[in-house]
């Protein structure tokens, strides 16, 4: 069948409306030279089983929950403040006299009555207790659904709270209900960070300084980064947010250069510094070792030093030394194989790399909660219609600040390193992906089923809301959200790790022995009665 | 057991009608319980002769899950059993969600268990959210009485909640039993009001005059009844009871557009203007 036939396979249970819904949210690259326009950021059709998160787990759950010396107190019932704790696994650990409340779970557990008479006594008595027993720097506090319909002002008790304890303190509106997925959490959060935290700091950082943006500690990835990144001379001024904490995130302005790992929900920031500070970005991807490779000599490009760049080459031949021989034994029993691809807002595209360097043929790609600019690349920005879900954020605006604004690049080098990196761009999936594979945002449970049982792709990386289904029809089944308790899968040494699981995995088609005992003998018995006569 | 719920505009009169009208059943021998669903938690003070009353959401509040009917209910001027159910300080919280957790507690409390011929469920203002209409939904109360006047928002109200009860009388089977008139003396009231009523597909239930001396009763913090018992006033409450006791026109609405509604005002409030 051709790639377009199954398009329509897939898409031809649906009533009109929805079609038509769906078809825009699919596509078939082709090698036209034109770009192809993908619809995403846009509701999800009620009643459809989508994978998406809500705007607090975008931002509660993503982005500031990694922040490790802050207290995260969820203003709800319990189970937000639990299903967000832990559950991505972003690693922290303490170091030196650092503070690290990872382990904690701050819940201000509204009852009936907090939503009757109202929740803002509770969540002040929840600040002071914090306080009182672990005296953090700083204090987040984020809104579940119930807190915006009752309307308690959190940003007046934060206020208050900043006063009293003299410590920082942050509220976010983050209620569930906004936006059309987690991404609308990931901007609030952005916002917050931009406006409170960055830029406050005054520590002066060594040579070299980088911070790395959107990348989330998952399974210890900055870990492994970092190693590599410190290896060749890099200073780390602060990572947002994995292993991240608000004390360095105050001195972010002051390093030379961002590097944006997860584009979506990390972008705002990187742009609003650049705009500020003057800081450049830079699109990175550590995931798959020739991206790797990539990334870390865009960066000596970058920064322009012979000694550098000599490092750059040094570190990369002392770690594919070690890598070479095995990749290859893992490249061997994967080779020829092929994956399906639902994840994020960025990991759909990175682990493409991954999965190519072990001869894995990536086949369908789609994101939960990506943009446009995402699949397409940044130019398609101005021609994204703004529509009423994300007028419904605010966007920041900020303006050069005199003071601390540096240049770190002149005109004319800024205008001949864009030509040669991803210099304050990122070019998005589709350009990358083969000819002839499918694209599908916003994929739901039908097309999971209907697109698995055509394809027939031996692996699918997704999350948890689908991962036994799919596991469950006899294909190897892997979260890339949480990694399955395993990781990193970053840089160098997590990019043998991930060949490791995805050998196991593959070689392991236990569920494809298993038949259901429904499908070959009735489960009720019964007999007729009556009309003997 | 019949389950009555009084809706009207905000400041219309509907805790001062519903009070006197319940007087008026219990003088003829009703068993009457009457619940307050209004935030501000005074829709029984005429009957108890003061607001001493403590809310059903202050008692689950302060103790917790062991609460008691006989902490919440008190029985005021002619054996009427009242309640409270009380909510959050204005500008806090959710007053709408109050309701449906009060009157949940009142039912798995068994406040209806008890013989009673009459529940009153006096709710405040417009239905805004889904909590005020509480009393109306899953079946609790079956029919309702709407407080009107002459005045065009009073009626604007009154369409306005009756397309709340065309909503409801669909699934919980709840009815329209009628306008009540609580008069602000305006020019050709009475009519209006009947072809108000009569346009809804419903009825002016009773016309109750304004008299002065409501307000005296409820200074003294009693109903008219109780208070003069022999004045005129007593009687028209007496009326209004025994036209609710006996009445037995119970329809689904039919609100009407507002062009209609201000055409209705023309006809007969205005023509002298």
């Amino acid at each position: 069948m051709e790639r377009n036939q199954i398009v329509e396979k897939v898409l031809e249970k649906y009533p009109a409306r929805v079609y038509k819904n769906r078809k825009a949210h699919m596509l078939v690259k082709e090698n036209t030279g034109e770009n192809q326009k993908i619809q995403a950021n846009t509701r999800t059709v009620p009643g459809i089983i989508t994978n998406r998160g809500c705007c607090y787990a975008g931002c509660k759950g993503v982005v500031l929950g990694p922040l490790k010396d802050m207290v995260h107190i969820v203003h709800g019932p319990i189970g937000c403040a639990y299903y967000t704790w832990g559950t991505r696994r972003n690693k922290a650990k303490q170091v030196g006299d650092e503070k690290n409340f990872l382990n904690y779970c701050f819940s201000t557990d509204m009852q009936e009555s907090d939503i009757v008479f109202g929740g803002e006594k509770k969540l002040k008595q929840a600040i002071q207790e914090a306080v009182e027993i672990f005296n953090p720097q700083a204090i987040s506090i984020s809104a579940t659904c119930p807190v915006g319909l009752i309307g308690d002002d959190i940003n007046a008790v934060a206020a208050e709270a900043e006063k009293l304890y003299g410590i920082k303190v942050m509220a976010f509106n983050c209620e569930g209900y906004k936006g059309v997925s987690q991404s609308a959490g990931h901007h609030i959060a952005n916002n917050a960070l931009m406006k409170h935290v960055i830029g406050m700091g005054q520590v002066q950082p060594a040579q070299y300084a980088v911070n790395i943006l959107g990348e989330y500690n998952i399974g210890g990835d900055g870990w492994e980064i970092s190693r590599v990144l410190e290896k060749i001379g890099y200073h780390i001024v602060t990572i947002m947010t994995g292993d991240g904490s608000y004390e360095t995130l105050k001195n972010a302005h002051k390093a030379d250069l961002n590097l944006v790992q997860c584009h979506r929900s990390i972008n705002y920031i990187a742009e609003m510094i650049e705009e500020k500070y003057g800081t450049p970005w830079l699109k990175v991807n550590f995931l798959g070792l020739s991206s790797t490779i990539e990334t870390l000599r865009d960066m000596a490009k970058y920064f322009d030093d012979p000694a550098l760049t000599r490092r750059t080459e040094e570190v990369i031949a002392e770690e594919m030394v070690e890598l070479e021989g095995v990749m290859r034994y893992y490249k061997e029993k994967l080779e020829g194989r092929t994956a399906f691809l639902f994840v994020g807002g960025s990991r759909a595209h990175h682990y493409q790399v991954l999965l190519k360097d072990l001869g894995v043929e990536t086949v369908m790609a789609g994101y939960e909660f990506a943009h446009r600019d995402d699949y397409e690349g940044r130019e398609v920005i101005p021609d994204i219609k703004v529509d009423a879900d994300s007028k419904n954020i605010e966007e920041l605006k900020v303006e050069k600040d005199e003071k601390n604004y540096r240049v770190h690049l002149s005109p004319e080098k800024y205008e001949q390193l864009k030509k040669e990196i991803p210099l304050s761009y990122y070019g998005g999936m589709i350009k990358e992906m083969r000819d002839n594979s499918i694209l599908v945002d916003d994929l739901n449970h039908h097309e999971t089923e209907a697109f698995v049982k055509i394809l027939k792709p031996d692996m699918f990386f997704s999350g948890i809301k689908d991962k036994y289904v799919i596991q469950k029809m006899g294909v190897y089944s892997k979260q890339l959200h949480s990694y399955d308790y395993s990781g990193p899968y970053a840089a160098f040494k997590g990019a043998l790790n991930f060949a490791k699981d995805l050998d196991m995995g593959v070689y392991t088609p236990g569920w494809k022995y298993v038949t259901a005992p429904w499908k070959t003998e009735p489960m009720l018995e019964g007999m007729l009665i009556g009309g003997e006569n | 057991m019949r389950q009555v719920a009084i809706y009207g505009k905000g400041g219309i009169g509907k805790s001062t009608t519903t009070q006197n009208l319940t007087a008026g059943l219990a003088e003829m021998g009703k068993k009457v319980m009457v619940v307050g669903c209004d935030p501000k938690a005074d829709s029984t003070r005429l009957l108890l002769g003061g607001l001493a009353q403590k809310t059903v959401l202050d008692t689950l509040r302060e103790e917790g899950e062991d609460i008691e009917l006989e902490n919440i209910m008190k029985v005021g001027y002619g054996g009427t059993k009242c309640v409270e159910s009380g909510g959050p300080e204005p500008g806090v919280g959710c007053a709408g969600r109050g309701i449906i957790t009060s009157i949940g507690m009142l039912e798995s409390l068994g406040a209806y268990e008890a013989e009673l011929d009459y529940v009153f469920y006096d709710v405040l203002g417009d239905v805004v959210c889904g909590g005020f209409a509480m009393p109306i939904r899953e079946g609790k109360a079956q029919e309702i009485y709407i407080v009107a006047s002459g005045e065009l928002m009073a009626l604007y109200a009154a369409n306005n909640i009756s397309k709340g009860i065309q909503k409801y009388a669909k699934t919980g089977g709840t009815r329209l039993g009628g306008i009540i008139c609580n008069s602000r003396k305006v020019d050709g009231e009475r009519e209006l009001l009947e072809a108000f009523a009569k346009e809804l597909g419903s009825q002016l239930v009773y016309f109750v005059p304004r008299d002065n001396l409501v307000q005296r009763a409820e200074i003294n913090k009693k109903t008219v009844i109780d208070y003069a018992p022999g004045e005129g006033q007593a009687d028209e409450y007496r009326g209004l009871a025994g036209a609710i006791d006996g009445n037995d026109m119970f329809v689904i609405p039919k609100p009407m557009v507002q062009d209609r509604l201000e055409e209705l005002m023309m006809e007969f409030g205005m023509l002298e203007l």
